[in-house]
């Protein structure tokens, strides 16, 4: 069948077509203006890492982006936000996201997969929006709705089916699952099961790139990380905690916040006390800004100037991307809970079909170049059910494997040798 | 009364049972005393210079010269930007040293005592010691968390809990607890250099403690093997385990046994996890009796573990039951008088050994 390949290349499509060509430097003239629009007032209190006294406080303006989005675009001069090639990139990446956890519901319930599996489909422009900015040295921090974060970052769909299969030629070798995929070629930092977890973790991520730039020097370390999370997570401690301390030591780190609405049957607006997380950023002396999260183009503006902010060494952002969930949190909730009113109101802001619109309506695209697109994704999906299914599991020898990076800590035999050193260790049973 | 440490070959002997590559030789004469705090903040300061990747933080590690004055000097020496000052968020910046050691730096991230690491326990277990495997080798996490465990004298209950066993339950940790200064140097080296999550499990109140120290403990190279437990004091009558504190007690009562023609083999334990089996064994079926001693709470305790890796391998040499010694089955009182109740003393030891040895009345068994 079609050969895997990585989602992030595409074959250019030889298709003469009129249309005027963009570049995407409007977009950036909006935010090179003076920064009363979102930024506010950081860039004047710029501090140094050394300064203890910041008794000044941070004021960013709050603005929500969308506003300026559609401004821009309703101008008469037909500037448009991307170009054709990023164009079918992002809608490349939308729908292999989309595919991708359609699969993996069919297989659920076909009984190939199991456990706890978290989908993300009507988020993707989240995902596709910000990380395919990035580079392959950024890092991503996700929680354990992670299957497209990793996609969006370049990790084969093959290996994360044959993980989610688990099988020996996963990700992780089997070994994570659902909700931890680890990816150290594509700086994929997990997949953590607990909220709130992977925050301080992205953040220690980003932590790391100040040190290798600042004490070991390594001058052109511009790498950022970007942290997903959702809106239950914005009312856990370690959030908080990690706000202050990004801010404090200017950290090159997105907090990107999937504000579904939904913290598995807990409604964001029971839960929190103010339901507009965006104003948490300037509270701790960052930027905040709210987008709306089923545009991807939207997205991909507001990620652009908080991801170049980051590089550029001026510290963290915190994004609040409005978005939703078309399915329930698990395949397991039964998802009683939300009005069918409210997502049918979600269901025609579709991502999908609303980049599509745009790809079609100014002539970036035909839709015959679409449908290539989206029958290419089916094929790669098949494929990687394909080879997930027919990849081994894990020998039984893996179970006592990778526990360690030193496997002398499983502790000395009773012949007194180091367990590990013995070449029939790992068959045994777990008991050591 | 240190046991010389010798080499020997593999499987000859089961006395002194050391790996194949063994750093421990024949000591000098005793050439210089340092206390506990010294030896560890060289080890750090040696650790440090040797590598630029390894860092500190914590809270007050910095301008505070640490609230135990461990990380002394470092930050004059090395600068903020490898010896961080936290604000008061063990969650949050455990979790950020975490991130780091993902990618290859070495943080030696300090709790002001390990009750507060409760705060950051779901870093320690769940992002540290699970990663390496959960991501199938992808991903490991060359962390240390270190700090004082269990009792000091009169902090109460909230400060005072010995954490030795819940983390040594953890697979993917390794948990390490130094006596001496020895000890301190070469175990905290060890751990530094580390590729794996360390739980380093520090004592208060052997901070200011002076040990005498060979010259070889003192050179910058000196580590010690994690999983190797140490025979301090050789006996035949009947083995005593213990971590931390609890060795100098067990030494003490050791001296007092050795009047009563009891003598003692005193195993310090010094690595919770691995914890050191073979060793335990050896000793166990050299003098057929066992006494476990630990600070923390009885249930579900280090002695309970030993007891168990005993019976399930050194059953047939057992001529007595297993004595456990451990801290009382409560909250750490405040109360001076029961504070002293609530933890072991060396009368304990000793009258454990005795009844081991069937020298007086067992105890009917308490709660």
């Amino acid at each position: 069948m079609a050969s895997a390949f990585s989602a992030a290349k595409f074959s250019a499509q030889p298709f003469p077509l009129n249309h005027t060509s963009t570049t995407s430097h409007d977009s950036s003239i909006v935010f090179a203006k003076p920064t009363s629009l979102f930024l506010g007032s950081t860039r004047k209190l710029r501090l140094t890492s050394s300064s203890k006294f910041n008794l000044s406080r941070r004021s960013g303006t709050v603005d929500a982006v969308s506003d300026v989005v559609k401004q821009k675009k309703s101008k008469s001069s037909p500037s448009l936000l991307i170009t054709k090639e990023e164009g079918l990139e992002l809608y490349e990446d939308l729908v292999l996201g989309r595919a991708f956890e359609d699969m993996c519901a069919q297989m659920y319930y076909r009984g190939k997969m199991f456990g706890f599996v978290h989908l993300y489909n009507g988020q993707e422009a989240v995902s596709t929006g910000f990380i395919k900015l990035l580079k392959q040295q950024d890092s991503v921090v996700s929680t354990y709705r992670d299957h497209v974060h990793a996609l969006s970052k370049g990790v084969p769909a093959r290996a994360v089916m044959s993980e989610l299969f688990g099988k020996t030629t996963g990700c992780c070798r089997g070994q994570g699952g659902s909700m931890h995929m680890f990816s150290r070629e594509h700086n994929v930092l997990g997949g953590f099961a607990f909220i709130g977890e992977g925050i301080p973790i992205a953040t220690g991520a980003a932590f790391t790139s100040k040190y290798k730039r600042e004490v070991l020097k390594e001058a052109d370390c511009d790498h950022v990380t970007l942290a997903f999370f959702g809106d239950g997570t914005c009312n856990n401690g370690q959030f908080f905690e990690c706000l202050n301390m990004a801010a404090l030591w200017k950290l090159p780190i997105v907090f990107v916040v999937e504000n579904n609405l939904w913290a598995i049957g807990m409604s964001h607006l029971r839960a929190t006390s103010d339901p507009q997380i965006y104003k948490k950023g300037p509270a701790f002396g960052m930027p905040g800004i709210h987008v709306d999260g089923m545009d991807v183009l939207k997205v991909r503006e507001v990620a652009k100037e908080a991801i170049g902010r980051a590089r550029r060494g001026e510290g963290p952002t915190l994004v609040e991307c409005e978005t939703y969930r078309f399915r329930g949190h698990s395949l397991a909730d039964p998802d009683e809970l939300r009005d069918p009113a409210e997502k049918a109101h979600y269901a025609a802001r579709d991502p999908i079909t609303a980049l599509k619109k745009y790809l079609i309506e100014n002539s970036l695209a035909s839709e015959a170049e679409l449908k290539t697109i989206e029958k290419k994704i089916d094929e790669v999906v098949e494929d990687a059910v394909e080879f997930a299914d027919e990849s081994p599991v894990p020998a039984r020898s893996q179970l006592l494997e990778n526990v360690f990076a030193d496997p002398k800590g499983f502790g000395i035999g009773p012949d007194g040798r180091y367990r590990c050193e013995d070449p029939k260790f790992t068959e045994g049973t777990a008991h050591v | 009364m240190l046991a010389t440490a010798s080499q020997r070959i593999l499987g000859q002997s089961f006395q002194n049972i050391r790996p194949a590559v063994s750093v421990l030789r024949s000591y000098s004469s005793a050439a210089k005393q340092i206390t506990v705090r010294d030896a560890l903040n060289s080890a750090l300061d040696e650790e440090m210079s040797a590598d630029p990747k390894v860092f500190l933080m914590g809270e007050e590690v910095g301008e505070y010269q640490g609230a135990y004055k461990i990380t002394k000097g470092l930050l004059e020496k090395y600068g903020p930007e490898r010896v961080l000052d936290t604000p008061i968020t063990e969650a949050g910046f455990t979790g950020i040293g975490v991130g780091a050691a993902y990618y290859g730096l070495k943080p030696v991230v300090e709790f002001m005592t390990f009750n507060f690491s409760m705060q950051a326990i779901d870093h320690i277990i769940n992002s540290a010691a699970k990663s390496n495997y959960m991501s199938a080798g992808q991903i490991s996490v060359p962390i240390v968390f270190r700090g004082p465990n269990g009792a000091a004298a009169g902090v109460g209950a909230q400060h005072s809990q010995c954490y030795a066993s819940w983390y040594a339950s953890c697979p993917g940790l390794k948990v390490l607890s130094p006596y001496n200064s020895e000890d301190a140097r070469g175990l905290l080296k060890a751990a530094i250099r580390d590729p794996d999550p360390v739980v380093f499990l520090e004592n208060e109140l052997l901070y200011g403690e002076s040990f005498s120290v060979s010259d070889e403990v003192l050179d910058s190279s000196f580590c010690l093997p994690i999983g190797k437990a140490k025979i301090e004091r050789e006996g035949k009558d009947v083995t005593i385990t213990a971590f931390s504190k609890m060795v100098g007690y067990a030494l003490k009562a050791a001296e007092m046994l050795e009047k009563d023609g009891i003598y003692a083999e005193v195993i310090n334990l010094r690595s919770i996890r691995p914890l050191d089996r073979s060793t335990i064994n050896a000793s166990v079926r050299k003098t057929n009796r066992l006494i476990t001693v630990e600070e923390g709470f009885p249930q579900h305790g280090v002695g309970a573990e030993i007891c168990a890796s005993v019976v399930e391998e050194s059953f047939a040499y057992l001529d007595a039951p297993v004595e456990r010694i451990a801290g009382a089955d409560v909250p750490m009182p405040y109360a001076a008088n029961l504070e002293r109740l609530a933890v072991p003393q060396i009368e304990d030891i000793v009258r454990a050994a005795k009844r081991a040895c069937y020298r007086s009345v067992p105890l009917a068994a308490t709660a």
